[in-house]
């Protein structure tokens, strides 16, 4: 039996050795391979919905040039844009000058934004919180934890449970930066997975607040938002995000490293096209302002 | 290979053959002394060749251990040498209560991604502790009661199908357990006990304490069934009941396995991610209260990771989290170890 094995040990190791070689190279030829024939898109979980339905009917039209899309988070999708592993990154934030300098330091070719489509946050509460509007000065107090009790908001006598994003989020950032005005968020901020998460916390506790993408908001009340005391409350809606009256919206972004070219600008420019933003509508977002090119930035 | 080496083996197996037929016993016996003593040899070669495979392939999963904390500790470095990550982090501020503002009183915070970032590991390492405990408080007494019952109590037909079914428990994905814990456990407690906050150290610690459930009901169990049965025979001959042979007899015998079994536990209580993450809340709240938000380590590398800038000082802070979680894990399980061979020598002594 033994003296059998023996032999027989020493094909399966040859043959191990000559497979892992193999697929050795297979590895080495294939990154080449996808980065000629398919789009690689990753990042923000925000805009996976919306980058998959432009995908799928990117290459529809175009058959025979895929278009591969992930999620992982902006963060994510800005790490692979600056490793090289993905083609286009969605960024639901701005990247940061530290980000764009390490584009330029590992690919030698500048970061280059491409303003996608509009996404407005919005602010939920459960269904039975009778608070007409809020104004960003007070969300800013109740997300730093000044503004404890409902009832200083003229709401029922209770307490202000808040709910949040996990600091990997575009959304977080955004929030932080202009709501918080960069301050930090209070220590007893619930953070969550995904702004569904938050949703779902939201609809199950009378006295949550929480934000989150528009696109996801089914199941709870969107609050009114005013910009100051004097302002109109404005709900988070297609005109009031696109005119920029809603005070806090933001823009989705697709970056590239250097100008894009074949297909990944082919793709591009079918997600800046009139098909492409209907996409962005249907997908819950809002289509850029028609100047193309050089849209408001409605933040600010 | 082994096909060169037959034509000298078989020439060594004929030598000795005209001097064994000389015996006498020519069909039967004499061919045996000369094939066995070549054979016997190449066995030896064969099983030495073996042995060495195998340790090779036992010290590779120890190498992977030491590696992958060689890699951790690496990326952790620079938390206690780098100038540039000092510039953000250094021990001190993450060990020690810090003024964050100008002016305020010197409190722990974990806000890392901030104008200040802060990085104060005292919420992460009690939140950590904290849902661990809950954890096993929640857990042990359940799975020894249970291990007790179906080593003692349960007639052979329950056995049987009690302990596979509790087992199976181990094999629920802990996503699932923790969507269990987010959406109906959260909400129970939050209706029964009227809680602030509806995720919690307490619901996190629970739906972790249903992932450790089976590995402590599982070893207890089997060091339950251990003990000599001469125990049992022997307290039962004295006039004990079946409850107290099984309490003051079984039990107290089969400590060293029962405290394997909390300790093992332990080690998958503390490194849990995903029931945490999901069900904990993850606010870093430093805190004794159960009924707060929690943030745990393992959760906060899950949560974080995805985001960081590689090689920044929130990274290697990261690394550092997951150094530290390895080395305490390490460090209770050597010491759980070391307190279950003590016991067990105290136990043994009587047997």
């Amino acid at each position: 039996m033994i003296r059998r094995l023996v032999p027989a040990l020493a094909i399966a190791s040859l043959l191990a050795a000559c497979t892992s070689k193999s697929t050795e190279g297979q590895a080495n030829a294939e990154p080449a391979a996808r980065r000629a024939a398919a789009v690689t898109i990753k990042g923000s979980d925000t805009m996976i919905l919306l980058a998959q339905r432009m995908a799928e009917r990117f290459m529809k039209d175009h058959a025979g040039h895929p278009v591969q899309v992930t999620g992982g988070g902006s963060g994510t999708g800005i790490a692979a844009l600056i490793n090289g592993t993905t083609d286009i990154a969605n960024a639901s934030r701005a990247m940061k000058p530290a980000e764009k300098a390490q584009v330029q330091q590992r690919r030698g070719k500048p970061a280059v934004e491409h303003p996608i489509a509009l996404d407005g946050i919005a602010v939920y509460v459960h269904e039975s919180n009778p608070i007409p509007s809020i104004t960003v000065a007070q969300l800013k107090s109740i997300y730093e934890g000044e503004v404890r009790n409902w009832k200083e908001l003229g709401g029922a006598d209770s307490r202000i449970i808040l709910y949040g994003r996990e600091n990997n989020s575009g959304t977080y950032a955004y929030f932080k930066e202009h709501v918080l005005a960069d301050e930090d968020f209070a220590a007893d901020t619930q953070t969550l997975p995904g702004t569904a998460a938050v949703v779902n916390a939201v609809a199950k506790d009378g006295g949550a607040i929480g934000y989150g993408g528009i696109a996801f908001g089914k199941g709870i009340r969107a609050v009114p938002v005013k910009k100051d005391n004097a302002s109109e409350a404005v709900a988070p809606t297609l005109e009031t995000v696109t005119d920029g009256t809603y005070p806090i919206s933001r823009q989705l972004f697709m970056y590239t490293a250097g100008d894009p070219t074949g297909d990944v600008e082919a793709f591009l420019d079918f997600a800046l096209s009139d098909a492409g933003q209907e996409l962005a509508v249907a997908a819950g977002y809002y289509p850029l302002p028609k100047k193309a090119g050089a849209p408001a930035n409605v933040a600010q | 290979m082994s096909r060169s080496r037959t034509p000298i083996v078989q020439a060594e197996e004929e030598a000795p053959m005209p001097a064994t037929r000389e015996s006498g016993l020519e069909l039967v016996a004499a061919p045996r002394p000369a094939t066995t003593l070549p054979r016997y040899a190449r066995r030896r070669a064969v099983d030495a060749f073996a042995r060495w495979i195998i340790a090779a392939i036992a010290f590779t999963a120890i190498a992977a251990v030491a590696l992958i904390f060689l890699f951790v500790a690496k990326e952790a470095l620079p938390v206690f040498t780098s100038p540039e990550v000092h510039e953000e982090v250094t021990v001190e501020r993450m060990v020690l209560p810090q003024a964050w503002k100008e002016g305020a009183a010197p409190s722990f915070s974990w806000q890392p991604v901030s104008k200040v970032p802060k990085y104060s590991l005292a919420p992460l390492v009690a939140g950590t502790f904290k849902v661990t405990l809950i954890a096993l408080l929640f857990a042990v007494p359940l799975a020894v009661m249970a291990a007790l019952f179906s080593a003692e109590f349960a007639p052979p037909r329950v056995r049987e199908t009690l302990k596979p079914a509790i087992e199976l428990l181990a094999g629920v994905p802990s996503v699932v357990l923790g969507f269990f814990a987010l959406m109906v456990l959260a909400t129970f407690f939050q209706d029964t006990f009227g809680l602030t906050f509806r995720l919690n150290a307490l619901v996190a610690g629970v739906g972790l304490g249903l992932t450790i459930i089976p590995v402590v009901y599982t070893v207890s169990e089997d060091a339950l069934i251990a003990v000599p049965r001469s125990y049992r025979e022997a307290a039962l001959a004295l006039g004990a009941s079946r409850a107290r042979t099984a309490w003051s007899v079984v039990l107290p015998a089969a400590t060293p396995g029962v405290f394997a079994a909390i300790v093992l536990g332990f080690g998958r209580a503390m490194g849990e991610t995903m029931i945490v993450l999901m069900a904990s809340g993850n606010a870093a709240i430093l805190s004794a209260d159960p009924m707060v938000s929690v943030r745990t380590i393992p959760a906060t590398i899950a949560a974080e990771m995805g985001e960081v800038v590689v090689g920044g000082a929130h990274w290697s802070v990261l690394f550092f989290l997951g150094s530290l979680l390895f080395l305490v894990t390490l460090v209770f399980n050597g010491l759980g170890g070391w307190y279950v061979g003590r016991l067990r020598k105290k136990v043994g002594g009587t047997a």
